[in-house]
Order: C-alpha cells, then structure tokens, then sequence
C-alpha cells in the first residue's frame, strides 16, 4: 500500500480490514472495559493483528481473555502465549476446571467441555466487569450467525434474543448498555473463511502449526478423526492409526476432528478449501452436529 | 507431530480483488430465495452439509423439492413460522469479486430491516414476478433504495419461463418501471429478465431470450463500476480515537485515527479541525508501520498534524476550504424503528459520524406514503416503519454534509435513552 492509488480503489482484504479496525477503535472508544476472547485459533490471531493494526504504536488497550477448557492443544497454547508476549499484553485465562472446581459450572460427565465453556467465561466477564468482549465469529460460519449483528447485545445473564436485536445501520454502532449487561462485539461479522487464509498469508504471521499437514496418531469416532490423547480414551472398536493430517478449526481437543490433508502451506490450504464440498464446522466440530439449531442454542445461552 | 511453531510466509495470491455490497428485496413468492440460492450454487458457496441439512428437512417436511428457502431461514423461531424475520448476510466469491448480500424480507412491517440493509448497499436488487408485473411492493422497495441512495439498482423480472418468455410482457415491465423511476433517484438502472428456478440470464445468457442484449446478472454483479461512487472531492476524516503510545521510542507520537469518510487526504495538505476551527497541515498519514502518500474512503488511517493543536474524538478534519458547516438544526428523513411512535419534543441520544450528542424533535413536517410518495402534512407523529421528514435540535454541532452527498457523514442514527434502543435512522437533507 505505498504505490498511489490511481483508481483509489481497495482490494476487498484491505476494505475489510479498514472496517475491522473501525470497529476495533470504536469499542476502545466507547466502552470502559472491554477485553478481547482469544482462543489461539486463526480467527482470533486475524483480531488480534488487528488490533495491532488498530492502535499502533501504541499498544492495544484491553487484555486478552482465554477460556482454558484444559483440553486445548499445546500448540495452540504456545502460539497463544508467543502472541501475548510479542505484543506485551495482559492474558486472563478462565479455566474451565477451576470454574467445575468451584462450583460455577457443573461437570455431569454428559456436558461437553465446549458447553462448560460457557458458564465459564460469563463468570470470567462478570468478575472482571467487562462491558465488551470481541469475538471471533463470522457470519458465513453458520445459519444463526448470518443474522447476527457486528454489536450483539447481551442482557445480564449473558443471553442472546435474536428476535429483539437492535437494527444496526451504515457504520453507526450503537454501544449502549444497562448495568450488567455487556456487548458481544464481533469484527470479523464479514471475512469469510477464505479472507482469513488469505489475510494470515498476506500479513505472514505465526499460527499455529496443528493447521498444517502434518503425521498424527489419530482413531476414527462417528465419522471424525480425533486426536490420540490422554483425555480421550479409546471406546471399544476404536484403533489409532498415524496418517498425515491437518485440522481446520481447533477448539476442545476431545470434540475437534481433523481432516486428511497434504496442505503444508498457506498457499495449499487456500487451494483445498476452494474446493472443499463441507463447512469447516460440519467437517470437523463435534459440539454443532448435535442438532441442527445446535449453535443458535448455544448463543442464545450466552455462547461466543 | 508438527513442527513447534509455524509463521506464515507472505504470499501474492490474495483472492478476488473487489468487493459489492447488495440488498435483495422481495418476497419468497418472487422467488428470492431461490434466486439466493442459484447464486450460491452456482458459486460453489454451498458447502455439502448445509445442503443435505436442508434436504432432509424438506423430506421431513413432506416436499418433493428442495426448498432452497431453508439456506437462508437462519432462526428456529423463524423456520417454525415459515417467516423471515431480520436480514441475514450472505456472502460469495467469484474469481473477479466477493460479494456480500444482505439479504431483507419483503413484508410490509419489516421496512426496518430493508432500510439497514440498504445503508451499507452498493446496489439494490428488486425482484418481481413476470406474471404479477409491478406490485404496490416492488415499487415500496425500490423508493426505498433510492431513498437510501442505493447507486446501482436492478430490476429483476423473475419466473420469465412462466410467460413463455415473452419480450412483450418484459418491455411492458420495464416500461412501467422507467416511468415511476423519473420520480426517485435512480442514478443506474439495469432491467434483467431471469428465470431462477431454471437459470435463464442468472450466471448463463439464456437462448430463450433471443431479444435480450444486455448482461446477465452475474455478468452485471460482477462488472458494475461501484469504486466512483464514494465521494473523492471533499475530504472528511471523523476522528474516532487519539493514539499517544508515550512509550520511549514513540514518545512525541499523536496521532488521530479514524476512517476516511470522503475525498482524499495527502501530507502536506492543510486542513481544519471542527468544531474548534483550528488550523494545521498534515505531517504525515499512517496504516499500521507504514506512511502511505494518500488517504481515501473507506481506509481506516491515523493522521499526524504538524502543529500541537487540541484535537479528540467526535471532531472531524476537512479541507480549510471544503469543510461541513457545524450545525445544530437538522432537517433529515427518518425512518422510525419501534413500535412507540415519534413525536415532536421528544429528546434521544443521536450518534453521527464519531459524535454522540442529544437531540430534540422540533417538528415533524411530513410523513412520507412510500407507495404513493404523498406527503401527508397532516400527521403530527411517525409510527413503526414509517418514514418522514423531521426537524432536530441538536445539544452539540453535527459536522455534517447532506445525505445525497455523502452517505457517511450524511447519516445518523436516533437511540433511546431509557432502553439504550436503536430507533431511527436519519439521512441529512
């Protein structure tokens, strides 16, 4: 972006980035504390360079919250932690095993960690008075996002009324809020999955390295691959094999499938899910195949 | 396992290069969904899942046919009652653009939901049935894109394969339409007869339509010129936040972020900051560590003046001699977004471009017949989805330009003050 514009024309990456940072400045602005969901998956870092982006050279202004589900790659937690130093930030980590521990949440052994989270992470906003929180959600990800604004508004049980969403008009947001009430703010509402792969090759920034193709010792559990591991123990008929693999979402490792890939770069992802015939979440995310108004329920609950 | 960490290498492919915002409007009896629904099939922006999903709750409702409708019902509630109820956002890609539909129910009550779609709508796409010709509807629809100032507006005459293709019943159509757009403000029309359920003149130029010359419409979607149609004459930048990093290696840095909202800035420019009139040049402009020769809409930059002057959020830089005139008498179209109606003496908050201040109706002058375009002069209130013309006082200046002009620093929106609700939209006449 130092050549002159002669058509003063934006590529749509740079639109949608110019419209990120808008919304990113605007929350800084108006809201008194608002902290950003950071989960080490790639939508995340997208906001978190953002930020950057954002406030620079100033450092950005609001911590960084992650809910640890305690069954989160180790690879997703060292680039978590790489990101925060890198950008000297305040990292809150709400532990979803502390939150069973102490009685927040409750642990029926049915409840997916996933679910868990929730609770977790609307104890986390209000013992820290968080007025905003950025999420990483985009509205091609799923049916009930579509309708979701950019400024979700969050009564005081963390809930989400998708019939009474404020209208939301040009790029005016509104961001007024009760005592106890708090906005779901989302700055990626227009990148689709492609913009993100095709931002994070732009920008040439660390992700972590479970996105690429790489050999995993993996079983086969209704149709998904999981990862071996000490939290998922084998079910009768289940066997491990080792193939060569990658995954495209990353979340609770007990729930996230991974896929067959020989994807080993930016460039080569971008080129299987061009032609991919399945949603990242429908391929690989165990906690929405549940029902098909899966994820619209867990919103309403105060999910991300 | 993999490797510990992995950095990823800059790389030149970067995807489609242009983006188009549209707002679809008409009913599911135009058969807009699936004409949203071709779109999306025919970019391969439907992934496997969501169509088997949607498969097996057409069996499990008993058709014979997928309903492509299902794609975009996004709610339980809505698909319990068969309804659309909010916009929903749409997006697909073709190797030349990346297009985002908001996608607006038809229904009367619901002139809310149009209006915030088309705020952000490069091009409006209305929707009617060969067989119906021009409904009370799509005529609502299409005042309401021009009222909006939708550039770019396209009539999609749908189900042509139910008249036999007739060229006759297309140019009577079109005809009718050309005539009652001389009253709006229709600066691009494009007339495309289609047919969604069998593809005629969607993404393929149909052979049923010998006498039709012009484009597809993805041919159109795809070419229509949008990037002349912000405004690169006057200069506008709202300050939405001021950046002092005080670190020791940005010590004097001050700079004021926000998004271009018009006209292009260069270092070296001079420039006034509003309300306070002050004067300056600018020193230099800045995306994240990189100076960049010029600044234009929508980038979102961060400006460095060269003299110390007091600047903060809510004020807007301009050319010294192209700069809005601060006002605080406002006389705009709303559109009035809740059920308890507006009516003079009312005082909301009013948030326009970075700048929240309070604002008092002082009169409401006309209620605007969006089917009809009547002014009726006679109503004193505007209820829900109902459009007018209002006088405001408002507690601070607004920096604002006409809405026709600029569609940023042209338009408001009008919160309540006891719920925090959004309930107007305001356009700046």
């Amino acid at each position: 972006m130092t050549q002159t514009h002669a058509d003063y024309q934006l590529s749509q990456l740079d639109q949608l980035e110019a419209e990120s940072i808008h919304i990113f400045r605007e929350v800084a602005s108006e809201f008194e504390k608002p902290v950003l969901m950071f989960s080490g998956g790639k939508d995340s870092i997208v906001m978190l360079r953002l930020a950057e982006k954002a406030f620079y050279p100033a450092k950005i202004p609001f911590p960084v919250l992650q809910v640890d589900t305690g069954y989160d790659f180790p690879e997703v937690l060292e680039t978590r932690t790489n990101w925060v130093n890198r950008l000297g930030l305040r990292l809150i980590v709400a532990s979803v095993e502390e939150a069973i521990k102490n009685g927040i949440v409750v642990d029926d052994g049915k409840t997916s960690r996933n679910r868990l989270q929730i609770g977790t992470l609307l104890n986390a906003i209000e013992e820290e008075g968080f007025t905003a929180a950025f999420g990483g959600g985009r509205r091609d990800e799923e049916k009930a996002r579509a309708k979701e604004r950019v400024y979700s508004h969050r009564d005081d049980f963390g809930q989400w009324d998708p019939k009474n969403q404020r209208p939301e008009l040009w790029s005016l947001y509104n961001g007024r809020i009760h005592e106890g009430e708090h906005m779901r703010i989302f700055p990626l509402s227009n990148w689709t999955e492609l913009d993100i792969w095709h931002y994070l090759g732009q920008e040439g920034i660390e992700i972590p390295s479970i996105y690429f193709s790489h050999q995993r010792r993996v079983f086969n559990r209704d149709g998904m691959w999981l990862s071996e591991s000490e939290f998922n123990p084998l079910r009768d008929g289940e066997e491990v094999v080792e193939k060569t693999m990658r995954f495209r979402t990353v979340g609770d490792l007990t729930l996230t499938g991974c896929v067959e890939s020989e994807a080993d770069t930016i460039e080569k992802i971008i080129e299987e899910i061009s032609v991919a015939r399945v949603t990242e979440r429908g391929a690989t995310r165990g906690d929405d195949r549940f029902s098909e108004a899966a994820m619209e329920d867990r919103k309403k609950e105060g999910y991300f | 396992m993999a490797p510990e960490m992995a950095t990823t290498e800059p790389h030149e492919g970067r995807g489609p290069m242009d983006l188009l915002r549209f707002a679809t409007a008409g009913s599911v009896d135009d058969g807009k969904s699936t004409l949203i629904g071709r779109l999306l099939l025919d970019s391969k922006s439907i992934f496997e899942d969501q169509l088997e999903a949607v498969e097996a709750t057409s069996a499990s409702k008993g058709y014979d046919y997928t309903d492509l409708a299902l794609l975009t019902d996004g709610l339980r509630s809505e698909r319990e009652q068969g309804i659309t109820i909010d916009v929903a956002y749409r997006y697909f890609a073709t190797p030349t653009r990346k297009f985002i539909i908001a996608d607006t129910p038809g229904h009367i009550q619901y002139t809310r939901n149009m209006v915030t779609g088309a705020s952000t709508a490069d091009l409006g796409l209305v929707l009617v049935d060969a067989r119906q010709g021009l409904t009370e509807q799509s005529r609502r629809h299409a005042v309401l894109l021009s009222l909006l100032r939708v550039p770019h507006l396209v009539l999609a005459i749908n189900k042509m394969d139910l008249v036999d293709y007739s060229e006759a019943i297309y140019e009577k159509i079109h005809s009718e339409f050309k005539s009652f757009a001389t009253k709006l403000n229709v600066p691009d029309l494009e007339v495309i007869p289609i047919s969604a359920l069998q593809g005629d003149n969607v993404v393929t130029r149909s052979q049923n339509t010998p006498w039709y010359h012009g484009p597809t419409l993805m041919h159109h979607l795809e070419h229509v010129h949008v990037a002349s149609d912000r405004d690169l004459v006057d200069a506008r930048l709202p300050v939405q936040y001021v950046i002092r990093p005080k670190s020791d290696e940005f010590h004097d840095y001050r700079g004021y972020a926000g998004q271009v909202a018009g006209g292009i800035f260069k270092p070296g420019d001079e420039v006034i900051v509003l309300p306070s009139g002050m004067t300056s040049k600018i020193a230099g402009i800045d995306i994240f560590d990189k100076e960049i020769p010029e600044a234009f809409p929508p980038m979102s930059v961060t400006v460095r003046l060269e003299d110390d002057v007091d600047v903060s959020r809510g004020d807007m830089i301009a050319r010294v001699k192209n700069a809005p005139t601060p006002s605080q008498d406002i006389d705009a179209m709303i559109c009035w977004m809740t059920n308890e109606p507006l009516r003079p003496k009312q005082k909301l908050a009013i948030k326009h471009t970075t700048r929240s201040a309070r604002a008092l109706i002082k009169d409401i002058q006309y209620r605007l017949d969006i089917n009809t375009l009547h002014r009726d002069q006679d109503t004193k209130e505007l209820g829900l989805n109902e459009i007018g013309r209002v006088q405001l006082r408002t507690t601070a200046p607004l920096l604002c330009d006409p809405y026709a002009k600029n569609r940023t620093t042209g338009s408001f929106i009008l919160i309540d003050e006891a719920s925090g609700v959004t309930v107007g939209a305001g356009m700046i006449l």
